[in-house]
């Protein structure tokens, strides 16, 4: 396999690199002039590094290599003690968090592979190819540990629109994840937006993938096997993305917009072709470990290998495929080219990997072996050009417990009454306005560009509590959806996690679905500021105990720290991803009202809690005071009450109360059924702007045939569910009273204008 | 060697969408004398042969089978030593 | 009756059009058919599916077309066989000359992907005698370059030998004369850019394209004289 004689070109281009390499700062200097500040290693961590290296100082390649591996997009070295705290194993798991992506049975020999990343930095320096690298490498995350990616989602956060820049950010990353996702063939079936000043200049880009796979099939990132030959498989390297892992790792200035060439350009036909050849070779069962090259590149991906291993790894980098000429080991080790993998098999089967690689025309190189001493060794043109110790890359970077503190903000919103406001007397209108509000609105403007039915498996498309996807061949399907509302989260970021959980287990028990596990993409500020740091402790222990709660751990995810801008820090968002299973595809529910004389049902208990909501900040131009309140006994007693009633066939459709409370929820059943409905809810002692707006928690509205009414009711009784006759599907408009006070009246036509219309017209 | 430079446009009797939006845009942004934007693509070939005369009956052939479609596009190019 | 999906290096409904003809025509053998293959001898059906045939980066079906199983499709069409070309495959025929047109980027410049009516402009072909003339029927479409676009003597002549099978009751992407879906004028090769394949289905509450699939059989065991 190795070459033997280089080319003319070959040559040329090492003597290129080799005058570049003589030009590079020596370890001296690197120490002396703390070069490896700006690559964001601390005096500290320099230290260690040294002492790592018995004494030596790294050279510039090695100073590199640490400096990606110790950052805190791969180290997780400021949120490793919160991320400990969550529950991660149950019956189903199979695969937790550590590997590309965690693992869940679903039966049947088969399992469910998804996790969720962010792409947050790039996105806001270059929207399209940001998103769309985001969408590439969550891609590659699943199809690594050997499943068929089935579908994608994406949690998006953006400014407000009426801001230029934002929506040039909000227009073109939903064309990059379009881009991406539709020309791979993986439908994109649903997630979120929302919108908020707290976003500007620093928007969120989710990405999530879920994948199909049989138990037998599961993969690992190991570098097995002393001598086993490693190789690369996918696009030349280029100079793609050098340090973005750790540009992922720090504040958004204006000189990140100067650090714009450091964003990777997707290839997703290229991704295509990786993708069908790897799941090949896969299938063939030769392959020993197998990982994506995601952020850090040649250098995470190699080093991970080998530490899972506890072995080490011998790179020969003039075997790298390059895409530029000259490119130095420091290059090489740092570029974040995408579309490309590393695997591990033996010697004797490389013909049958070839013959794979070759027929999908892709590059496919022997680039090193698999060693027993522990080390990362790199090699270039003959000679040791980086030696050091794989688990002190992988394992010895510092970890920080960062101080953290109650910020004043939060006291001082304790005393904030969110029922003084003024009583709004025009409701019609608040809700026509709520509805309008892009956090509320449809969302087709988005989903309309993303290929959400290829594969067709896609039951229940964008636009419903959560998305449903067909398991081919058998009765099985899976729910999926993302949720977070980080208005709660801001206002009380405890409370505000347990609800990004609870509310997606919701949407998925809506859908007809048993929640089985989340991953979670915590999107947070500066963990340097005690406030920031305060926010993550207080939501990751709000979440962690909601999945315990609900049985739903977390099998993966991602952090993304330093969401800030000149303004400050974004709102908290830690973004849950959770995926169900339908157990049989009779069960599949949507949120529409499906036929006239259909008796609508209001589950769980309403009280006077407008902080965070979407009304509160609609109408009355404010988000403060506490978050609705959450009480996860409720909670599960409300979701096992929906789900039994579901799987026993007497629900005709489900969606659960979020943004806009009941009045929302009522419109939206309408709309999606495209039928009205007339009502009347009982809220004693409420006013009828907060009884219709409030956003208190374990609340669904049901629609059920008139046989199955009380049989429902005798449902929510045994789980001591509140539940009450709200009123009944028919007619064209959108009609209900508040204690017997007419309240809602308008058309069903006004309202879905209202809703339908905000995006597209915001964006004209 | 030689190196070509292929331009590729859309034909002038065929709308130009992309072209259209961009004018659009510049009218938006007070560009008001811009009369017309049409958007095609620029290609850049080099060839490793010194017979010029077989490269440019080459390229002809190749503008008319790929890179361009008769149907809707125009094409020009032009070979440079 | 013998059906191959060709398989294209970026094709991605190739498993759509598999299932579903396995799913609507009875008895059906479906076979993949990798782009390299140079023969399509004994397929009934010929069905080119849609996807980003190599990233679909100079032009949609540009580089396909060239692919040397396109060779072998220009043959069997001569032959009589039937072709079914969706989305990327409508492209790739169009870029082939075996239809006329071209298939340019939608005039609002953003990939559409939604449900669709369609009229059946003409329920008098092999692929569409399921349906009635001028019914509508739902397929859903997905596409970024699906703007068809002839010149107008071309257009006329489409007209004049009905060669327009389907047409948008609301034009997504700036089409001339609403146009979905063109027939050569053999009658045995068919473009459209909607999916009919993602319409066969009753869990993805579909089923307007089974009949389009169903048509195909028909026409074929008339054609064999099988008696179904």
């Amino acid at each position: 396999m190795q070459s033997l004689a280089k080319t003319k070109a070959e040559q040329q281009s090492m003597e290129m690199a080799k005058a570049v390499i003589a030009k590079e700062p020596t370890p001296e200097q690197i120490a002396e002039e703390r070069i490896y500040a700006t690559m964001g290693v601390s005096d500290s961590e320099y230290e260690i590094i040294c002492s790592l290296l018995s004494g030596r100082k790294p050279n510039y390649t090695e100073i590199g290599v640490f400096s990606v591996m110790w950052s805190e997009h791969c180290a997780y070295k400021n949120s490793k003690p919160l991320l400990r705290r969550f529950p991660t194993t149950g019956e189903r798991v199979l695969v937790g968090p550590g590997e590309g992506a965690g693992i869940v049975d679903i039966g049947d020999g088969q399992a469910v592979c998804f996790k969720i990343e962010s792409h947050n930095h790039p996105s806001a320096i270059e929207p399209f190819q940001g998103a769309a690298t985001g969408v590439g490498g969550i891609l590659r995350d699943i199809f690594s540990m050997g499943a068929r990616p089935v579908a994608l989602l994406n949690s998006l956060r953006f400014g407000q629109l009426s801001d230029e820049r934002v929506r040039y950010l909000f227009e073109h990353v939903v064309e990059g994840i379009a881009g991406y996702g539709n020309c791979m063939g993986i439908p994109t079936v649903g997630g979120e937006v929302m919108f908020d000043a707290s976003y500007e200049g620093n928007p969120l880009v989710n990405a999530m993938c879920v994948g199909l796979i049989d138990h037998k099939d599961i993969q690992s990132g190991v570098a097995k096997g002393i001598g086993n030959p490693v190789y690369y498989v996918g696009p030349p390297t280029g100079r793609d993305g050098i340090h973005g892992a750790t540009f992922a790792s720090e504040e958004l200035t204006e000189e990140s917009e100067a650090k714009r060439p450091a964003v990777q350009v997707g290839d997703p036909f290229m991704e295509k072709l990786v993708m069908e050849s790897c799941l090949e070779l896969i299938k063939s069962g030769i392959v020993i470990g197998i990982q994506d090259m995601g952020a850090a590149g040649l250098t995470c991906s190699s080093a991970e290998m080998a530490s899972k291993a506890g072995n080490g790894l011998e790179l020969n980098l003039d075997e790298i495929p390059q895409r530029e000429r000259g490119m130095t080991p420091y290059e090489m080790m740092l570029s974040e080219s995408q579309e490309r993998m590393l695997f591990v098999i033996e010697e004797k089967n490389e013909p049958i990997a070839m013959e794979i690689f070759n027929r999908w025309g892709v590059i496919c190189r022997q680039v090193g072996r698999v060693t027993d001493d522990g080390r990362l060794r790199l090699v270039f043109d003959g000679e040791v050009v980086a030696d050091m110790p794989v688990k002190g890359l992988v394992d010895d970077c510092p970890v920080y417990d960062k101080p953290a503190a109650e910020p004043a903000y939060y006291q001082a919103n304790a005393a904030v009454d969110t029922t003084s406001y003024p009583a709004v007397s025009d409701l019609n209108d608040a809700l026509l306005r709520v509805l309008g509000s892009p956090t509320v609105a449809s969302k087709e403007w988005v989903y309309s560009q993303y290929d959400h039915m290829v594969g067709t498996n896609t039951s229940v498309s964008p636009g419903s509590d959560a998305a449903v996807v067909l398991v081919r061949g058998t009765r099985k399907a899976l729910a999926m959806t993302t949720d977070c509302n980080g208005r709660y989260v801001y206002l009380d970021p405890n409370v505000g996690g347990k609800i990004a959980v609870a509310e997606a287990a919701r949407n998925i028990v809506c859908s007809g679905a048993e929640p089985l596990a989340i991953t979670d993409n915590l999107n947070f500020g500066s963990p340097e500021k005690p406030d920031n740091f305060w926010q993550m402790q207080q939501s990751v222990d709000g979440m962690a105990e909601a999945c315990r709660h609900l049985s739903t751990p977390v099998i993966g995810g991602n952090v993304s720290l330093y969401n800030e801008n000149a303004k400050g820090a974004i709102y908290p968002t830690p973004v849950v991803g959770m995926v169900g299973l339908v157990h049989d595809v009779d069960h599949i529910t949507t949120q529409g009202f499906k036929q006239e004389g259909d008796i609508v049902l209001l589950l769980g208990a309403t009280k006077a809690e407008l902080g965070g909501s979407e009304f509160q900040l609609v109408v009355h131009g404010v988000t403060e005071g506490r978050p609705p309140a959450i009480d996860l006994d409720v909670e599960s007693r409300l979701q096992r009450t929906v789900l039994e009633s579901i799987q026993q066939g007497y629900v005709q459709s489900a969606h659960d109360l979020s943004e806009g409370g009941l009045a929302a929820a009522y419109a939206e059943c309408c709309i999606s059924g495209r039928i009205g409905a007339t009502g009347n809810v009982s809220m004693e002692g409420l006013r009828s702007d907060i009884a219709l707006f409030s956003e208190s928690q374990s609340r669904v509205l049901l629609s059920i045939r008139p046989a199955h009414v009380e049989t429902v009711k005798a449902v929510c009784a045994k789980y001591e569910v509140p539940v009450q006759q709200l009123g009944v599907v028919g007619g064209e408009r959108i009609q209900l009273k508040v204690n017997g006070v007419s309240a809602i009246d308008v058309t069903r036509e006004e309202a879905e204008r209202a809703w339908k219309d905000a995006i597209p017209c915001l964006m004209r | 060697m030689f190196k070509a430079k292929v331009y590729v446009t859309t034909k002038a009797n065929v709308l130009d969408p992309q072209g259209a939006a961009v004018q659009q845009a510049l009218h938006t942004m007070g560009y008001s004398a811009v009369d017309d934007v049409r958007i095609g693509k620029y290609m850049e070939l080099t060839f490793d042969t010194t017979d010029r005369a077989q490269a440019e009956a080459e390229l002809e052939q190749m503008c008319k089978k790929l890179l361009a479609n008769p149907v809707v596009e125009d094409y020009r190019y032009e070979l440079e030593d | 009756m013998k059906v191959a999906v060709l398989v294209f290096p970026g094709s991605n409904c190739d498993w759509d059009c598999v299932h579903a003809a396995e799913q609507t025509i009875e008895g059906a053998v479906v076979d993949r058919v990798w782009h390299t293959t140079d023969t399509l001898e004994g397929y009934d059906l010929i069905m080119i599916p849609g996807g980003f045939s190599y990233g679909d980066y100079l032009r949609s079906g540009a580089i396909a077309r060239f692919a040397p199983v396109m060779q072998a499709v220009a043959k069997a069409a001569a032959e009589g066989v039937y072709v079914l070309g969706i989305c990327n495959g409508f492209q790739i025929l169009t870029e082939a000359g075996l239809l006329p047109g071209a298939l340019r980027r939608n005039t609002g410049l953003k990939f559409r992907c939604h449900s669709s009516q369609l009229h059946v402009a003409n329920a008098d072909t092999a692929f569409t005698s399921g349906y009635a003339a001028g019914e509508v029927i739902d397929i859903p479409i997905a596409h970024g370059e699906g703007n068809y676009y002839c010149e107008d003597a071309v257009l006329e002549q489409l007209k004049a030998r009905n060669q327009i099978v389907f047409t948008y009751t609301d034009n997504p992407n700036g089409s001339v004369a609403d146009i979905a879906g063109v027939i050569n004028e053999q009658g045995n090769v068919l473009g459209m850019m909607p999916h009919p394949e993602r319409a066969v289905n009753s869990l993805l509450r579909n089923e307007d394209g089974i009949r389009l699939f169903t048509s195909i059989m028909k026409a074929w065991r008339e054609r064999h004289a099988i008696v179904g």
